[in-house]
């Protein structure tokens, strides 16, 4: 038998059938759900008269539209009110697992499918969000989808899909310290680009990968999709395992036993064929901030700003000299000279406790800068929140000026009330920069926690290790 | 589904590239439960001046003057001519929903985002990715050419125009089918369910715990 990749396998073990046209009908174990892609497939379920085909796949918790604050109150646009309850009413109505709003497991889909162990190692999951490659951390097969197939999987779980080709992305060697999972993938999609990922499925390797821990892992496969991959893997190992057991949704007693030695065949064979590989060394790589609109529009923190005329290529020098304008910034400038208004700590990308545990580091007997109006922390999920809250984390954000909420989506996409005004600029822990994604106007830099942390004591970007060199206070204006 | 057989439209140049979805229908727009009447807020940062939020009435609202989809030339457009990279961004179907609603039915660009492009499908929506000089030469007809109409066979697999225009284009067959006959394809799964089932029990004995209740 021929040597296979990861994903080859996790495809092999669920096709259903192959199609004469090269498509598969493929078994999805998994699917989580919210409420902005599923009332049309719900609808759709109804209008055709059609049941889900196996009820207990499906696990859902409202996310998107959330208020992070008051929640006691209800939602008060009522516009989002109506989708949350469309949400509530058609798991109610299709016997579905819903954690409602104010359900203390309740949080981001993509934190808490693997917080709940709803995310297992090998094996299919499927989200109306493109995001949902975060789940592939687990040596799963995991990508998001749009709401025919939300549907399609409701009513067969199952899903007409052709196979990507198989990409590589090792980073070998370690860190500097100070460098994080975040950091990493801002470097991937710097050094291969948006698109650079289209067709192909990428499992993620090598030893700085090995390295990081589950929510680390998560960080890197959550932004697969921003290199265009629309899934992201990386091998199961002990560290995987660990973080499963004991998961509410875990198989226990002879089932996790049984479960364990299935789990140990999700790795790529040795030799395995990749129609594309992408090596990058880990000891180079630099904090990470993102200057323009695109994800890999990346720099590190202790360079300056591209020049477009300085590119060749004509349609890309375009499209920087436009985020140029649409992000207000002049070629040439250190970007650590930047000022922040706004930052956000929060996302599927960086919401975990290890990234509030990041962030209040940095915060620590800090103070937010006074040119910052705005510092938000948002936990992915209520037991995230309550955790950070046993260790003393909200009293330390609090006391340096940050708002600690309650979970969800939030400022990331800003369908809720957290939004940036027109012009704001953020130092963000999400995973998208596009134009308007904070809000209309609003200007994003994607960093890590801890940079986003040390933004908003130092008020402008600033290499969060050089800041934590320092002591307690008075770092504000060192570089302005 | 609605088919998709042949179209004789004009065709809109979007000269940009990496347009996002969310460009395509902003989020604000997202949280209607509905799936259609979408079409007047497609686009909808670009082509007004002020911001649109649901429920706003869009007939009043000031149009942007620049944006190619304002312009005289162009209204009334049925295809779509796009840049690289077209779709990306989140996996939202309310894109295509928007497009279709607006009446686009025909996307041309050197590539598109994965789940975008199989989003179209799902809604008698056709992507068609040509090579970027093809493309970039057809921008270039389209701006040259005021009121020509493309013709989009999918029969054929072709575009001609009168201008003596022909390209072919290549779609996989499964799809193909799908667009021309517009079918249902939960329904064309839900053929093959014994074989799904048969799938079910083979994999209760090797992955039980995926199959606790
Ligand atoms: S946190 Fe942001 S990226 Fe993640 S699911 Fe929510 S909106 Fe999408």
């Amino acid at each position: 038998m021929s040597a296979k990749t990861l994903y080859d396998k996790l495809w092999d073990s669920h096709e259903v059938r192959k199609n004469d046209d090269g498509t598969s009908l493929l078994y999805i174990d998994r699917q989580l759900i919210h409420e902005v892609t599923s009332p049309q497939a719900f609808e759709g379920l109804r209008l055709a008269n059609r049941k889900p085909w196996r009820v207990s796949a499906n696990l859902a918790t409202p996310d998107h539209n959330v208020p992070t604050t008051n929640r006691a109150e209800g939602i008060a646009d009522p516009i989002s009110k109506i989708q949350v309850e469309t949400l509530d009413k058609n798991c109610q109505d299709f016997g579905i697992t819903e954690f409602k709003m104010n359900d203390i497991r309740q949080g981001i889909v993509h934190v808490i499918g693997p917080e709940q162990g709803a995310t297992l190692p090998g094996m299919t999951l499927v989200c109306g969000d493109s995001h949902t490659s975060t789940h592939g951390a687990f040596g799963t097969l995991a990508f998001g989808v749009g709401t025919s197939e939300v549907e399609h999987v409701l009513a067969t779980q199952c899903l007409i899909q052709k196979k990507s080709k198989n990409m590589l992305v090792r980073v070998d060697g370690q860190l500097k310290p100070g460098v994080t999972a975040k950091d990493i993938i801002l470097a991937i999609i710097g050094t291969i680009g948006t698109a650079g990922g289209t067709g192909y499925a990428i499992e993620f390797a090598g030893e700085a990968i090995r390295s990081l821990s589950m929510e680390g892992r998560m960080t890197i496969s959550n932004m697969a999709i921003e290199a265009g991959a629309r899934a992201g893997m990386i091998a199961v190992d002990d560290t995987t395992i660990e973080y499963v057991k004991g998961k509410t949704y875990a198989p226990k007693d002879e089932q996790w036993e049984m479960a364990v030695q299935y789990w140990k065949n999700f790795h790529s064979d040795e030799g395995a064929d990749f129609d594309k590989e992408v090596i990058l060394d880990a000891s180079c790589i630099e904090p990470q901030v993102t200057w323009g609109t695109s994800p890999e529009m990346t720099i590190a923190i202790n360079e300056q700003i591209p020049d477009p005329n300085q590119e060749s290529d004509p349609v890309k020098k375009e499209g920087m000299k436009a985020a140029l304008k649409y992000m207000g910034l002049e070629a040439g400038k250190p970007i650590n000279e930047v000022l922040v208004d706004v930052v956000f700590i929060g996302s599927c990308t960086n919401s975990r406790i290890e990234d509030m545990r990041a962030a209040a580091e940095i915060a620590r007997g800090r103070k937010v800068a006074d040119n910052v109006q705005q510092a938000l922390v948002v936990p992915g999920s209520g037991l995230i929140k309550q955790q950070a809250e046993a260790e003393g984390l909200d009293e330390i954000f609090k006391e340096a000026g940050f708002e600690w909420r309650e979970p969800g989506c939030s400022m990331c996409l800003a369908m809720n009330a957290d939004r940036l005004e027109p012009g704001q600029r953020c130092a963000s822990t999400s995973n998208r920069n596009f134009e308007g994604r904070q809000g209309q106007g609003g200007r994003t830099h994607l960093v890590s926690p801890a940079m986003a942390a040390a933004a908003a004591v130092a008020g402008h970007f600033i290499d969060a290790s050089q800041l934590a060199a320092t002591s307690g206070s008075d770092v504000s204006g060192s570089a302005v | 589904m609605e088919k998709f057989t042949k179209l004789s439209a004009i065709a809109v140049p979007l000269d940009r590239a990496n347009v996002d979805t969310d460009a395509i229908i902003p989020k604000q727009f997202l949280k209607s439960i509905k799936r259609s009447g979408f079409g007047p807020n497609l686009f909808d940062e670009w082509r007004y001046l002020d911001h649109g939020e649901p429920g706003m009435d869009n007939s009043n609202r000031p149009l942007n003057p620049d944006f190619v989809l304002n312009q005289p030339r162009y209204q009334g457009a049925q295809i779509l001519l796009a840049r690289d990279n077209f779709g990306c961004g989140s996996s939202r179907e309310h894109a295509p929903w928007a497009l279709e609603d607006y009446g686009i039915r025909v996307i041309i660009a050197p590539s598109f985002a994965d789940i975008f492009y199989n989003n179209c499908f799902k809604n008698g929506l056709l992507p068609i990715v040509l090579p970027e000089e093809t493309v970039d030469d057809l921008f270039k007809l389209v701006e040259a050419n005021e009121g020509l109409k493309l013709t989009v066979d999918l029969e054929q697999k072709t575009i001609t125009a009168d201008t003596g225009l022909k390209i072919n284009f290549e779609l996989d067959e499964f799809r193909r089918h799908c667009l021309l006959e517009g079918l249902d394809e939960i329904g064309l799964t839900l053929a093959h369910a014994d074989e799904i089932r048969q799938y079910e029990e083979k994999q209760k004995k090797i992955t039980p715990w995926l199959f606790n209740e």
